[in-house]
């Protein structure tokens, strides 16, 4: 009786066991660090080393920075927590919601030269849904059909 | 209706905190006028919801823009279908939403049980009453869609345009119908806890809501992946971000219910543990609403961040603590009444198949939550991405998909050599037969191999079971093979609608392992250029642009591209790929322009074009080749109907004169089965 309650906690702790061991090593090899330009120039201030780690870098692309590089599908742009700016180069299709101002996240190295080298570039927009709360009204003064004073 | 709409809502908020006081006051008092004035609460309450959420439904069909719910999340111009979803399309709503779910969920129960289960009732009942008090609350003061604006807007700023496409009108209920019913269970958990009554009656009631929240979570997710994938352009359906995963954990943990469950009727093991399932399930699936609303954990499709995230994370510790306590001072109630025989028994290979579920649960919730984790612990923000989920969930559902096929096989308590030998030996070679044929194919992705392998295995036992009962039914009544089939589906719902879940599952993990082979390729094309490629299956393929158009209808602006297609020399028709610019009534733009993929879909593989973009009239495209893909659906709705069918009541006159001894049942007619 006790002996087949003994088998399976012993499969079991293998099964977890294995799965555990996975989640740990994965974490090692693909966790990435999640930080901002202020962050990471820290991070570099202290290790530079830390320059052929893989990051991801969360921050807001600067109004008017976005260049095409002409004949490829790359694009040039500058992001910023509001403190720090890093140079970004990021090759291939940009989603549909990256434009001026927009909350980036990129993922990659930091280049030799200073340049950020994207591989990856998510785009978040509070509009997605809907507003993020509190710059609701003031959005609704915009649009053209908006009369002032009006009253519910 | 708009006024009465708001007022039911407060009304709504006092009817359930009465149902609640009444309900727990007349369980502890043993007061059965209490008790029936709980019960009439919860259906004031029910009724009141309604009345509030057809007030809404009125504000948005008539256009109320003085309401900011309805200005933040439609326009005039907006098809009258999506004006009715964006019901549940915002923030506000969408708690409503829940609510109202909730409310009539909570009525059903609570009157599906007045005559019976006479301890347990008023604790279910003032549960739900508190879980209704707590949504109805959030509704009122934290997330009101009855607020106003000071001004009211010639116009609305409309819906997203991703959010205007038919997946996305019936995901989300389906999804929420999912969440929301796990509350049905978890209540009637606390209130046997409560009562002590943690029996066959107990078992049946939150085995058939289990099954009701399994079905639609099933369903909201299928047609979530499939909204992604043909809305979102990004040719994948599934990317382990946050939202996604929690709408996968409480599935995950109600799939474990729903088979441990049958451990604990058929040898009352494992009672601790089920009731502990059941609690996960709605406490993941608040945990899903909360990480959703509250804007805690980055992701890229979450609702703003807004104030219900405080009011969620107390709520959802609230509960917990609850359990907790009931669970701890229960533990002598919850004693197994049977212990485990043997290793190779049905006992054991539900037991790993739930600790496989609970494993991937465990897993999916670590990495959702690691950057929080690790911010706390190390002071660094560490995310982890597909990869993370990929190596770690890839071997654990292997080894799930290998479960589906011995579990169902399996003697109970001990299988016997020959047991094994007459329900294995079939499968096992085919399985292997399949594992080999890719091989010599030229297949190479080990993956891929073992879980078509697997697939080729878990197909068979269920094609032997179907075979070998309807032999059994074709020699005993002389049936026809058509009337055969239905007859053993019909008779012994449960367990062929089991198969038939299985076989959703073979299905859709024979197209998860397609993923292995997708290719996508990055062109750029001017009108009348070509470029050629090669896909997975060695076929070439010849695009021919057409060039790039724009034109404008009802509510956007379009920029199009056409593709001619030809597939090794033969002409395969135009397929077009779509960028729009949605505007407002004033031809203002809204949103961010989105993507209309141009998707030909076949039984091997999907092509899927995306117009990136077009610059300087050449056409920039993202061209997949996704294999498979069209069967993650079809493995989805395979699910939901085995799913509907093991729910189907069975006619009662079947079951009336066993009392409720039905849960015997199977076990006599799998002797006679499989002899």
């Amino acid at each position: 009786m006790t002996s087949a309650r003994t088998k399976f906690l012993i499969g079991g702790v293998l099964v977890l066991g294995t799965a555990g061991y996975l989640m740990a090593t994965s974490i090692k090899e693909t966790g990435m660090y999640y930080l901002t330009p202020t962050e990471l120039s820290t991070k570099l201030d202290a290790d530079p080393g830390f320059r052929t780690a893989g990051v991801k870098i969360g921050a807001r692309v600067v109004p008017g920075s976005i260049q095409r590089i002409p004949g490829g599908k790359e694009y040039a742009f500058r992001v910023t927590d509001g403190a720090k700016v890093v140079p970004v180069v990021y090759r291939g299709i940009a989603p549909d919601t990256f434009t001026d101002g927009v909350d980036v996240v990129v993922e990659g190295r930091m280049g030799a030269d200073g340049t950020f080298q994207a591989t990856t570039l998510l785009a978040k927009c509070a509009s997605r849904y809907e507003n993020a709360p509190g710059q609701g009204d003031d959005k609704y003064k915009q649009t053209p059909g908006y009369k002032a004073g009006t009253r519910a | 209706m708009i006024l009465i709409g708001e007022l039911s809502l407060w009304v709504a908020l006092l009817m359930a905190a009465w149902a609640g006081v009444t309900s727990f006051a007349g369980g502890s008092l043993g007061r059965d006028d209490l008790i029936t004035s709980g019960r009439r609460g919860i259906y004031a309450t029910c009724a009141m919801v309604v009345l509030a959420s057809l007030g809404l439904w009125t504000a948005l069909l008539t256009h109320d823009f003085s309401l900011k719910y309805v200005a933040s999340n439609t326009s005039a111009n907006m098809p009258k279908v999506y004006i009715f979803s964006a019901f549940w399309g915002g923030q506000a709503g969408s708690m409503l939403f829940w609510s109202l779910i909730l409310s009539c969920f909570s009525a059903i129960a609570i009157w599906s049980v007045r005559d019976k289960a006479r301890d347990m009732a008023p604790w279910a009942a003032g549960t739900l009453a508190m879980i209704l008090l707590f949504f109805i609350a959030t509704v009122c003061f934290k997330a009101n869609p009855y607020d106003r604006l000071s001004f009211v807007p010639a116009d609305g700023r409309g819906m997203n345009p991703q959010l205007q496409n038919p997946g996305m009108a019936i995901h989300p209920p389906n999804l929420y119908l999912g969440y929301v019913a796990t509350a049905i269970p978890f209540s009637f958990a606390i209130a046997a806890l409560i009562s002590r009554k943690l029996d066959a009656e107990w078992l049946s009631i939150v085995r058939r809501w289990s099954l009701l929240s399994w079905f639609f979570l099933t369903i909201g997710i299928t047609l979530g992946m499939w909204w992604a994938y043909v809305e979102l352009g990004w040719s994948g359906y599934w990317a382990w971000d946050p939202v996604e995963n929690a709408s996968l954990l409480p599935w995950l943990t109600g799939t474990a219910f729903l088979h441990s469950i049958m451990i604990q009727e058929k040898r009352g093991m494992l009672r601790k543990w089920n009731v502990v399932l059941v609690v996960t399930t709605f406490l993941l699936a608040i945990f899903g609403t909360f990480i959703t609303r509250s804007g805690i954990i980055e992701s890229v499709h979450s609702f703003a961040q807004s104030p219900v995230g405080t009011w969620f994370a107390s709520f959802f510790f609230l509960s917990t603590g609850v359990t907790i306590y009931f669970v701890a001072t229960r533990l002598k109630d919850l004693e197994a009444k049977a212990e485990l025989e043997s290793m190779v028994s049905r006992e054991a290979a539900f037991l790993y198949n739930n600790l496989v579920l609970v494993g991937i649960a465990f897993s999916v919730l670590w990495g959702t939550l690691f950057p929080i984790l690790s911010e706390w612990v190390r002071g660094s923000k560490i995310t982890v991405g597909p990869p993370f989920f990929n190596t770690v969930n890839v071997p654990l559902g292997l080894l799930l998909l290998a479960l589906t096929g011995v579990g169902p096989l399996i003697a109970w308590r001990k299988a016997s050599t020959s047991n094994l030998k007459r329900q294995f030996a079939v499968p096992v070679a085919l399985g292997l037969a399949v594992g080999a044929l890719l091989l010599v194919l030229g297949m190479r992705d080990v993956y891929a191999l073992v879980a078509y392998t697997l697939a080729g295995f878990v197909a068979a036992t269920i094609g032997q079971e179907f075979y070998k009962g309807i032999g059994a039914r074709r020699s005993i009544h002389g049936e026809a093979i058509p009337v055969a089939v239905v007859r053993l589906v019909a008779r012994n719902r449960r367990r062929y609608g089991g198969y038939i879940v299985h076989a959703g599952i073979v299905v859709l993990f024979s197209a998860f392992a397609g993923l292995a082979f997708k290719k996508d390729h990055d062109i750029q094309l001017k009108g009348g250029q070509s470029t050629e490629l090669v896909d997975p299956l060695g076929h070439r393929w010849r695009f021919v642009s057409q060039g790039t158009s724009t034109s404008e209808s009802l509510n956007r602006f379009v920029t199009a591209v056409g593709l001619e297609v030809t597939r090794d020399g033969v002409p395969q028709g135009i397929i077009t790929s779509e960028k729009r610019q949605y505007m407002d009534s004033n031809k203002n733009p809204l949103f961010e322009p989105s993507t209309e993929v141009g998707i030909r879909t076949s039984a091997k593989m999907d092509l899927y074009v995306v117009l990136a973009g077009v610059r300087d009239e050449t056409a920039e495209l993202r061209i997949s080749f996704n294999p498979l893909v069209v069967w993650v659906w079809i493995g989805g709705m395979i699910m939901a109907i085995g799913g509907l069918i093991v729910m189907w009541p069975q006619a009662e006159r079947r079951r009336a004169p066993s009392g409720y001894v039905a849960t015997l049942e199977p076990a006599k007619r799998e002797l006679a089965v499989t002899p």
